[in-house]
């Protein structure tokens, strides 16, 4: 029971993350490498505020979303997009994408150490909490909570809006986007960043209960991808449901194996989605 | 397909031996830098046979040169085996990693690959860690040998020259023009009959090879070896990075970019720590934006500007 409950609350968590990531690869075909960096800094903004003047991650949230958005918008624009106009073909975007996003992964952690380079320790909202007869800290199903929220808002976004409409349709196919008159580049740029906000703030809320470093953050681009393919590319209800998985099966090996391993738990999901579904559990087969 | 030009082998030969001689002339300092850069000519060198012409990047060699390097320490320190024998199990070992890796991931998008890849020396290193605790009982492993530096930089020297005739005869061979099919175009190689899994699997397996069989004889040098320091997700960029700075199109460009970057990498890495990392993301910033062809791309097309 234990298991289950904080498994399902770190899936939520990760859910969230996931979703950034999957606007970003999904909707504006970038292979975002960097992704578990701009976590880690969402991360470091709330611990730095929160040593610094006692600010509560829950408030920095609302700082590091419009950040994050103008950050990964200018990342967009600037770097990536010559790449996209540059590519002949979609092997080509991917094979640049992955390498100027590793650049930039690097250059974040580079900055971040020089930032701080330990661990990025602090406290908020430590305290049990009863739920159903087992005992969670306040902090995790704070940031759950705070998840399933933003989540929904970006769900009913993206089905129930005429820019949200316009971002799926990219997703389905660019050029017949294209056709109906949507803007693919500036809806591209939109995503991207949407996505990089989603996860600054998955950062800064996944801080509050996992001591965060600068180096961190290819771990988090790890399981992203992971859950990102496992629900299949574009599919958020596949992402969440992948990414409840995923925590619970990583709560279950740290519990009851050891915690070492729930880079490898991931990684036996990862090989076994390969194996028989490599289109997600939600995608169809491309033909 | 090329005529086998004699200006070409003799100018091999005639690096190779000076490649031989520097053990005689260069000592201590210069001969360690000398040991590194020889290290990553061969793991660079064998990295770009694969991803050169299939664009595919492997970030699985810090995870192949980790088991060449544990296996030596573990079969010597734990079961009182030779080095040379262990030398010669470890890379059999790394290929039939890369085999299984190969069988699950290279049959789908380059993207797998690549994701599959990335965290795997990470992995490699929680699990071979996790057994050592639990089932092994010691830490710290003990590769003691008589080698000297001389020695090491020799044998390693001896790989690359295999690494060489293999890629040149690789070039010449069926397999060779069916990658370079690949990589322009995967579906007009299965259209042309083309068992396109197959190929990328043999030459990942080769890669994976080489770089255990290059982790297994660097690591006399350490003489002490640990899980965290023989797995290095770093030790994968660095390849990456230096193979695609010189150039992946011809067999020799990966040199081209191993030495100024291993000496670059020596003085920042001893001096400017802090800035290691910052460095790292700019060389990749460097190949994207700047000589997406590499060195011997720039190279080329400064050639035939000065003869056009």
């Amino acid at each position: 029971m234990d298991i289950l409950i904080s498994g399902l609350l770190l899936g939520g968590t990760y859910a969230l993350i996931a979703m950034g990531l999957n606007l970003q690869y999904g909707v504006a075909r970038i292979m975002n490498l960097a992704n578990g960096e701009m976590l880690v800094l969402g991360g470091l903004a709330a611990f730095w505020m929160f040593v610094a003047a006692e600010i509560s991650p829950l408030l920095t949230m609302l700082i590091v979303a419009p950040l994050a958005f103008v950050g990964n918008w200018l990342i967009y624009v600037f770097l990536l997009k010559p790449l996209v106009r540059r590519a002949k073909n979609q092997g080509q975007l991917e094979v640049d994408s992955i390498l100027a996003t590793f650049g930039m992964s690097f250059i974040l952690v580079g900055i971040m150490v020089m930032i701080r380079s330990e661990y990025f320790t602090y406290s908020f909202l430590a305290n049990p909490f009863e739920i159903l007869g087992s005992t969670v800290a306040e902090n995790r199903l704070v940031a759950f909570g705070a998840a399933v929220l933003i989540g929904l808002a970006l769900y009913l976004w993206l089905n129930h809006s005429r820019p949200g409409m316009a971002v799926r349709a990219v997703s389905v196919s660019p050029d017949a986007a294209k056709l109906v008159g949507i803007n693919v580049e500036r809806i591209s740029a939109l995503a991207f960043a949407l996505g990089g906000a989603v996860t600054g703030v998955g950062g800064t809320l996944i801080s509050t209960f996992i001591t965060l470093d600068a180096s961190v953050g290819v771990i988090f681009t790890m399981k992203a991808l992971i859950i990102v393919i496992m629900g299949g590319v574009g599919e958020i209800r596949g992402a969440i449901l992948a990414a409840l998985i995923l925590g619970l099966v990583e709560t279950a090996v740290a519990t009851l194996i050891d915690p070492g391993l729930t880079l490898a738990s991931a990684y036996l999901i990862f090989l076994l989605i390969l194996l028989f579904r490599p289109q997600g559990l939600f995608g169809r087969r491309s033909t | 397909m090329k005529q086998v030009s004699w200006s070409g082998i003799v100018l091999a030969i005639i690096l190779f031996a000076l490649a031989a001689i520097v053990p005689l002339v260069a000592n201590g300092y210069h001969l360690s830098v000398a040991v590194t850069a020889i290290m990553y000519v061969a793991l660079a060198t064998s990295w770009a046979l694969f991803s050169g012409p299939t664009h595919y990047i492997s970030l699985a060699s810090g995870a192949f040169f980790g088991v060449g390097g544990y296996l030596v320490a573990t079969g010597m320190s734990d079961y009182d085996q030779s080095f040379w024998l262990m030398a010669a199990i470890a890379p059999v070992v790394a290929a039939i990693l890369a085999t299984l890796i190969g069988l699950a991931t290279l049959r789908l998008s380059g993207v797998y690959f690549v994701i599959f890849t990335l965290g795997l020396a990470e992995m490699v290193r929680n699990l071979v860690s996790w057994i050592q605790n639990n089932f092994l009982g010691s830490r710290g492993l003990y590769v003691l040998t008589d080698f000297t530096e001389a020695h090491i930089y020799w044998m390693l020297l001896a790989v690359c020259v295999v690494i060489y005739i293999f890629g040149w005869w690789l070039s010449h061979s069926r397999l060779g023009f069916a990658l370079r099919i690949i990589g322009n175009d995967e579906a007009v190689a299965k259209h042309v009959g083309i068992n396109t899994a197959l190929s990328k699997v043999v030459l990942f397996m080769t890669t994976g090879f080489f770089a255990a069989l290059v982790g297994a004889i660097i690591a006399p040098r350490y003489s002490y070896i640990e899980p965290n320091q023989v797995f290095s997700p770093e030790l994968s960029f660095l390849v990456v990075i230096m193979a695609l700075i010189g150039g992946t199109n011809r067999l020799w460009g990966p040199l081209v970019g191993v030495i100024p970057f291993t000496i670059i990498w020596e003085i920042i890495s001893s001096n400017f720590s802090n800035f290691s990392t910052l460095f790292l993301g700019l060389a990749f910033l460097l190949i994207v934006y700047v000589i997406p062809n590499g060195f011997v791309g720039l190279l080329e097309k400064w050639g035939r500007r000065l003869r056009a």
